[in-house]
């Protein structure tokens, strides 16, 4: 799979890192208030840089909090107010400034520009925009007029926002009511003869149907894929690694052992958690590595293997203790301290890799509902770095000790999470970066933060 | 002859696992301690190794007025669904049609009014639904494409009903496009040579064509926003400037929206080449990282030169992250791309042996590869079954591109082969895909034109046939089956599972 340009500096591979696309992508927001534009802003955009896509969103909504210190009331929304209206377009001028400045020169390659944009004099001030600067755009128009749906959203997202602080729930959902009021007369959707050259999905009814028209590019077709794919009823994802396998116990690394004992009784008690959690229609997938069928096997429900769930292969480190690597293969050791997301063991993945390999099993996982994923700690650091959009300076370093199942439950625009440790111990595997990384270090150095085994 | 397994361990589907997709497991219950083997004929993994993500087969439906390029894409889609290993099948109608009504006189049998054609026409509908039921109870089928206009309300009210009596899902893909110079160049394409035609020119064929048209025309009634909003279905306009997509029910039917939204007619060509011959190839060694060999590097520049003489508009060239196809790449002098997924079949713990030291070192995984070379796979390594999937977003991205050039390896070749020139998972590990060849596929009419350019560097062999199928005297399996039973069951835990430890699953199938 073709990968972005993460600006990669690493010097052992012969890499040429790959642009998804040649120009910068300009993807733009349409729809009324509480359309879940934001949602899809923030989702998108957390989705294409886990995939190695540098992408930022600019919610103008963000840049007139800052200009215009305290919201009073709609009135501010309404279209006769002069005043508001010059506000909002100077806002919107500093935010594709912004835009600008970060695709052009800070090696951005999307910006999603989340605003309302429901006219179609204002989505042709951006295209002018996109085209003087030489970006390709993408409309994005949510439509949606289900009642049930838009009051959801008003209570989940925007009750608690900045501009309602000072509100009781009644007041705020009135006022957002006339809010999107103000909106709805000039409100232009796009249309399928009009704005026939122009690239965009429409999503329509929260996903139900799509428009999609000329998608351009790669990026585009990827962008469109996702977007058909995210839903949003509520569900939550399990995440665990297998129970302690006999390697951990060792302190070696890779390898494809059974469960110890104490891993054994982990999967015990996980059987015991998931029934106690009574999660309706459950999906349980592992790898296709022995401990995490072992430990699958004492839930009781069906699963299925995934091979893309297998742990990031060591290469010539497989199965190596630390200590071993540091003796062996020292430099190597110094070198993925130095960048462990992008460094490959020789003959082996790098986190990278890892997340690549993932990226189908995260389409499904947003496909489905509840599931429970039965995996490994660099895999589990890579899924985990998704749904909390963690980066990938972080990713390598998130902590997913042995026995412990997170529970993740979408909640407004991010995710809430849940530890819940298992109480059977286990081998600390969580190997932090160390002080030194320097390639000429000492042994003790180099095994500073190694975790006690056996 | 014959232990008996008494295998507690039985799943009802089981599938080797593959590369991005799950396999299911169901329910395994503990290994008896004492196993008696039964000396069939094993597999290693499964042969239904397709992952079974949904458990209700799809019936696909085509909707459109003819010449809308209905037959193409269920050709298309059918190719690309089977590749990676759904098992799908086309059903056309005009087939069944033209086996009925020996002769075609001309458009009048497509009139309205004309009941007897009428007649023939819905019993030709339902023996292919007949058919389509076998497909999906007796041969395993998974996805049936069928093909045919179903233009009216009428017909797919019909349908639909078949398909929920039967526990199918449908999935509509509907072509809409009122270009005439589209709908022209197709009746040239396919319609002016098909058998209906055989005994016209040209231009009786193409007057007589637009009549049929015109026949459907009148009652044809496309799938609508509102009236139809409860069905699952793609719209595809003017070949694929704009899509209309309603209510996507699963994951198969995602994955085929997502191929449709990829697909497209602008004429180009895809040049496929292996590297250069490399140095381990001199050797006689599979797999490894090495350079090329002096004609290797001839090679290469040759194929520069070629490439030039082409003169090929807007070419992407494509390597692996292998040296052996960066360093051709380099001759070319143009940028070129590298994907991690193009890298050679893993070996595993053969990577780098002769065949010779992998039948001294490796006789037992010698004579499995030999037995189902799709599916095996290398201790630590992989198989072919996985290179396809791995290869998918490449190809993905291959329908997406117009002129490439992709240079790859003998195995990635062969899987990138097998899906331009729809061949089974049975012949793909066997294709042809010799050094210092260019394959140049060019999309004509419902498939591919092969043009095969030897670039006249000698370079070693490295194809090996299929060898002769031994059977043992009483047609069962000579016993090394049982020793590769014992090597390939899984897991040791089967062994030395400690007190409670749950077995996990055997992969195997009794076939």
């Amino acid at each position: 799979m073709m990968r972005g340009s993460s600006r990669s500096k690493s010097t052992q591979n012969l890499d040429r890192t790959v642009c998804m696309t040649n120009c910068p992508t300009l993807i733009v927001t349409v729809g009324l208030p509480a359309r879940g534009k934001t949602y899809i802003s923030k989702k998108l955009t957390r989705y294409l840089n886990w995939i190695g896509v540098p992408t930022r969103e600019f919610n103008v909504g963000q840049y007139r909090r800052e200009c215009v210190k305290i919201y009073k009331s709609f009135e501010f929304f309404r279209p006769d107010n002069e005043e508001g209206l010059k506000i909002r377009q100077q806002c919107a001028s500093a935010a594709l400034n912004d835009v600008r400045q970060y695709l052009a020169d800070e090696g951005g390659q999307v910006a999603v520009f989340d605003a309302t944009n429901t006219t179609r004099e204002r989505r042709q001030t951006i295209t002018a925009f996109a085209e003087q600067n030489g970006f390709k755009v993408f409309f994005v128009e949510s439509v949606c007029e289900d009642p049930v749906v838009i009051a959801e959203n008003i209570v989940q997202v925007k009750l608690g926002s900045p501009d309602y602080m000072n509100c009781n729930t009644e007041e705020a959902m009135e006022d957002f009511k006339k809010r999107i009021e103000c909106y709805e007369n000039s409100y232009e959707t796009l249309d399928e003869v009009w704005d026939r050259h122009l690239s965009y999905i429409k999503i329509i009814d929260v996903g139900r149907r799509y428009l999609v028209n000329q998608v351009q590019d790669h990026i585009q077709s990827r962008i469109v894929y996702y977007l058909m794919n995210i839903h949003i009823t509520p569900r939550s994802i399990y995440l665990c690694r297998h129970g302690e396998s006999d390697l951990n116990v060792k302190g070696c690394i890779g390898g494809d052992s059974g469960l110890s004992p104490r891993g054994r009784e982990f999967a015990k008690y996980l059987g015991k958690f998931i029934e106690s959690q009574d999660i309706s229609d459950l999906k349980v997938w592992t790898s296709q590595m022995k401990r995490t069928i072992q430990t699958a096997e004492a839930v009781s429900v069906p699963y299925e293997q995934w091979k893309a769930l297998n742990e990031i292969d060591a290469g010539v480190c497989e199965e190596m203790m630390y200590e071993e690597i540091q003796q062996h293969y020292p430099l190597e050791f110094a070198l993925r301290d130095q960048d462990k997301y992008r460094y490959r063991y020789p003959k082996g993945e790098s986190y990278e890799d890892l997340v690549q390999r993932l990226e189908p099993v995260i389409m499904e996982l947003e496909r489905q509902e509840n599931v429970l994923v039965i995996c490994h700690q660099a895999v589990m650091r890579c899924l985990l770095a998704y749904f909390l959009d963690k980066t990938a300076e972080e990713l390598p370093y998130l902590k997913c000790p042995l026995h412990t199942v997170l529970k993740l439950t979408p909640v407004a625009y991010g995710c809430k999470v849940e530890s819940i440790f298992l109480n059977v111990d286990a081998v600390n595997t969580h190997r932090d970066r160390p002080e030194n990384v320097n390639i000429h270090r000492t042994t003790e150095d180099a095994l500073q933060t190694v975790p006690a085994h056996l | 002859s014959g232990l008996m397994v008494s295998c507690v361990a039985v799943a009802q589907h089981v599938h080797t696992g593959d590369g991005q997709y799950p396999c299911r497991v169901s329910q395994v219950s503990q290994l008896a301690a004492a196993l008696w083997l039964w000396a069939w004929y094993f597999l290693p993994f499964s042969s239904a190794s397709v992952p079974q993500l949904t458990n209700s087969p799809t019936l696909i439906v085509m909707v459109g007025l003819p010449a809308r390029g209905k037959t193409y894409i269920s050709k298309k889609l059918t190719r690309y669904l089977n590749w990676i290993g759904f098992p799908t099948k086309v059903f056309n109608l005009g087939q069944y049609r033209r086996d009925a009504v020996q002769t075609y006189k001309n458009f009048e049998f497509f009139r309205q009014d004309n009941k007897e054609a009428m007649q023939i026409r819905k019993a030709c509908a339902s023996n292919a639904l007949k058919d389509i039921c076998i497909y999906f109870s007796k041969e395993n089928g998974q996805v049936a494409v069928f093909d045919a206009t179903n233009t009216t309300r009428e017909r797919r009210v019909s349908i639909v009903s078949f398909a929920k009596e039967k526990g199918y899902k449908v999935f509509f893909v509907e072509s809409i496009c009122d270009d005439p110079d589209i709908i022209a160049q197709n009746i040239t394409e396919v319609k002016v040579s098909s058998p209906d035609y055989v005994n016209c020119d040209k231009e009786e064929a193409l007057a007589d064509f637009l009549k049929r048209i015109e026949c459907y025309k009148q009652t044809y009634v496309p799938l609508d926003d509102e009236k139809d909003r409860n069905l699952s279905y793609i719209k595809i306009f003017d070949v694929g400037s704009r899509y209309l997509v309603n209510r996507v029910q699963d994951h198969i039917q995602s994955r085929i929206v997502y191929y449709l939204m990829n697909i497209h007619v602008t004429p180009r060509s895809i040049y496929l080449t292996r590297h250069g011959e490399s140095e381990l190839n001199l050797l006689g060694r599979i797999g490894g990282d090495s350079g090329l060999s002096p004609r290797g590097h001839k090679y290469a520049a040759s194929l520069g030169s070629f490439l030039k003489g082409q003169n090929i508009k807007d070419l992407k060239v494509w390597t692996s992250h292998m040296k052996r196809t960066i360093q051709t790449a380099e001759h070319l002098g143009v940028p070129y791309e590298q994907w991690k997924a193009l890298n050679e079949i893993d070996a595993g713990v053969c990577e780098e042996l002769t065949y010779e030291e992998i039948q001294e070192k490796h006789p037992e995984e010698f004579a499995l590869r030999d037995q189902d070379k799709y599916r095996y796979r290398y201790p630590k390594g992989e198989s072919y079954e996985d290179l396809v999937h791995r290869l998918e977003p490449v190809i993905m991205e291959l329908e997406r591109q117009e002129n490439v050039l992709v240079v790859c390896h003998q195995a990635v070749m062969r899987c990138l082969l097998a899906y331009l020139l729809d061949k089974t998972s049975d012949e793909l590990p066997y294709l042809k895909c010799p050094l210092h060849t260019v394959l140049r596929l060019t999309p004509v009419a419902y498939g591919c034109k092969m043009e095969n350019i030897f670039l006249n560097v000698e370079a070693v062999n490295t194809h090996r046939e299929r060898p002769v199928k031994q059977k043992g005297e009483n047609g069962l399996k000579p016993s090394i089956n049982v020793v590769n039973f014992l090597n390939l069951c899984l897991i040791p835990a089967i062994w030395g599972g400690g007190g409670g430890g749950g077995v996990a699953c055997c992969h195997i199938v009794l076939s």
